[in-house]
């Protein structure tokens, strides 16, 4: 098996645990790093894509390599986006119920 | 068919997208006190430029197209705008004028010369929803879209949250997993694209894609996600709460606009990738999760006990029907023609919609401001208090059920036409029992708003009750535009055609 085959496959199975976390975790927080496995992935495979496609004496095809930047950058400001989104709901559930910092929040959104 | 126009034409691809985007900097740089006056002025500045890039389009009867920096594909991005792209950028400005002219005011607080936070966040998120939205409609690269359905995202999720109450928090935490669910499904696709055929460029890839395993799966994952994102029934969960959570003025383009835009790319992907159409079984499934979504989105609309909620499951309805346009459109291409009357019946619904729903969404705001409160039961009697408003409501009614002479009964008619001419009898019927539901629970409510005795409400302003009214007229006189504008939504359709192999 060759280098670029693993880390497909690792990228391939990256991808399958994300897809389940998203789909069956019920917190939020837990769906947020499911969410970036998914892209952890994704952006592998796009690794193994350049690699793949590497002509010109070059070690890479530059172009995924440039895609994969920019999607790092949006995965980041989504999970930016979405953990402000939580801290908010937290400042509600800590307002609702001050006995219990931290847990309640994210048990209920 | 790609045509490099005068460098005059290529601007007009660029500032669509350009303007919105530096006037997002310009606000948050300077905006403060100026948001308002800002962000209303860049959203009549882009309502200019959609309408003079139509007017090009129209005038060339050809699609027109621009190679960003001068690199051609698949180096560069191409944009392209054909007829339906023109009358989509249109839409977008239209109703994001429109919505915006709505919110003036509404988010300043009273009697401060301070801004509010939330005036700042609605003008800045408006202003980045138009660009993501224009660069939806015009751009050729399936990554660059990928960028601009994230951004499309980003805009809207903040909208919903935009009053900052524990409800609006959760459904645009709820709204935002669901998106990037999404949008990661068709950034895989994208990448098994690229690495089958070495280009994102939709064009190139319609020369090159042959049907096969790595195709299939592409095309799979990225409807998968754009359906999450377009709320098709069974993804449709975090429509209804995000919708009826937001301001007025947010759910008007939220549900008008926002997911119209990956419906476009759903369409764009099974008929501009491939030519000959995406063939009888992914065809037959995405219009089955339609009927699905037009008769369950219509029985839960019949449940509902709030105004707004009714209106945001009416929209997981509504948006069933577009996804109808698709197996009729697949069968004229099986057969070696184009089926027009299909072809704009489903864009039409689209516009349709998104006039008659940003009406009836700041129709429902008002009648919350004047009840205090958007409970079905408690508004018997508001067509007295607010005649404009509820006589706007009705229209937009009129037109999602399906009676003329409106929009909605222009676009319903052409794709039931398109239905009983190909024999597909199964989603005129549909559309029938749909048409139905949506009386079902549209007809009660307005029926008891000019019969009940009305209980006390507050005066609205009559500025904007004439808006939401004007807006309605849109979808009324939609019913009443002659056959030849009508068939600019075709304008790059014909000749692709042609150009594909038989």
């Amino acid at each position: 098996m060759s280098e670029t085959d693993l880390f497909g496959l690792c990228g391939a199975g990256l991808v399958g645990l994300g897809l389940f976390g998203l789909i069956a975790e019920g917190l939020p927080l837990r769906k947020i790093l499911a969410f970036n496995l998914l892209g952890g992935g994704v952006f592998l495979i796009f690794g193994v894509v350049a690699r793949r496609g590497a002509a010109a004496g070059l070690a890479g095809d530059p172009v995924p390599q440039a895609l994969v930047i920019t999607g790092i950058v949006v995965a980041f400001s989504a999970t930016a986006l979405a953990v402000s989104l939580v801290l908010r709901l937290l400042d509600w559930e800590e307002a609702a119920d001050p006995s219990q910092p931290g847990e309640s929040g994210e048990a209920q959104s | 068919m790609i045509q490099i126009g005068a460098p005059a034409a290529g601007l007009l691809l660029v500032l669509p997208i350009v303007t919105p985007l530096a006037g997002l900097l310009l606000l948050i740089g300077w905006g403060g006190r100026h948001a308002e006056r800002i962000g209303i002025s860049l959203l009549f500045v882009c309502l200019g430029l959609a309408i003079a890039l139509a007017s090009i389009v129209w005038s060339n009867q050809a699609p027109l197209s621009y190679w960003i920096g001068g690199w051609a594909p698949p180096l560069g991005i191409a944009l392209k705008a054909d007829g339906l792209s023109c009358a989509l950028l249109l839409l977008t400005s239209v109703i994001l004028v429109a919505s915006g002219l709505f919110a003036l005011g509404q988010f300043a607080i009273a009697g401060t010369p301070a801004p509010s936070r939330a005036s700042v966040s609605f003008w800045s998120l408006a202003l980045s929803l138009c660009g993501a939205l224009n660069i939806i409609f015009l751009s050729n690269d399936l990554f660059n879209l990928y960028v601009a359905l994230e951004l499309l995202t980003f805009s809207a999720v903040p909208l919903v949250s935009l009053s900052g109450t524990r409800e609006t928090l959760a459904a645009g935490l709820n709204y935002l997993l669901f998106a990037l669910f999404g949008s990661v499904l068709y950034l895989l696709g994208v990448v098994l694209i690229y690495a089958a055929y070495a280009t994102l460029d939709v064009s190139l890839l319609a020369q090159a894609v042959r049907p096969g395993p790595p195709l299939w799966l592409a095309l799979a994952l990225m409807s998968a996600g754009l359906l999450a994102k377009t709320a098709l029934f069974p993804l449709h969960l975090w429509l209804p709460p995000a919708h009826a959570g937001a301001p007025a003025a947010a759910s008007a383009v939220l549900s008008g606009l926002v997911v119209k835009a990956s419906f476009f790319l759903v369409v764009r992907l099974w008929f501009d990738l491939l030519p000959g159409g995406p063939g009888a079984a992914p065809a037959t499934m995405l219009a089955g999760l339609g009927a699905a979504a037009i008769l369950f989105g219509s029985v839960l609309a019949l449940r509902q006990v709030r105004l707004k909620l009714m209106i945001a499951y009416s929209t997981v309805a509504q948006i069933g029907y577009l996804f109808l346009m698709i197996p009729l459109l697949n069968g004229a291409l099986a057969a070696g023609t184009w089926d027009a009357l299909a072809w704009t019946g489903g864009w039409l619904q689209l516009i349709a919609h998104a006039l008659a729903k940003a009406s009836m969404f700041l129709a429902a705001g008002l009648m919350a401001e004047a009840a205090g409160h958007d409970r079905i039961d408690e508004l018997g009697g508001i067509g007295r208090a607010l005649p404009i408003t509820c006589l706007a409501f009705c229209i937009g009614a009129l037109s999602l059920i399906g009676l003329p002479p409106t929009g909605g009964f222009v676009a319903k008619w052409l794709l039931m036409s398109a239905a009983v001419r190909q024999g597909q009898t199964i989603w005129a019927l549909v559309m029938v029992v749909g048409g139905l539901l949506t009386a079902s629970y549209l007809l009660p409510f307005i029926a008891r708003a000019f019969t009940a005795q009305p209980l006390t409400f507050t005066a609205v302003s009559r500025r904007r009750e004439v808006l939401v009214l004007a807006l309605a007229i849109g979808t009324f006189a939609l019913g009443l535009v002659p056959p030849k504008p009508i068939e600019a939504l075709e304008i790059g359709r014909v000749d692709q055609l042609k150009a594909s192999p038989p």
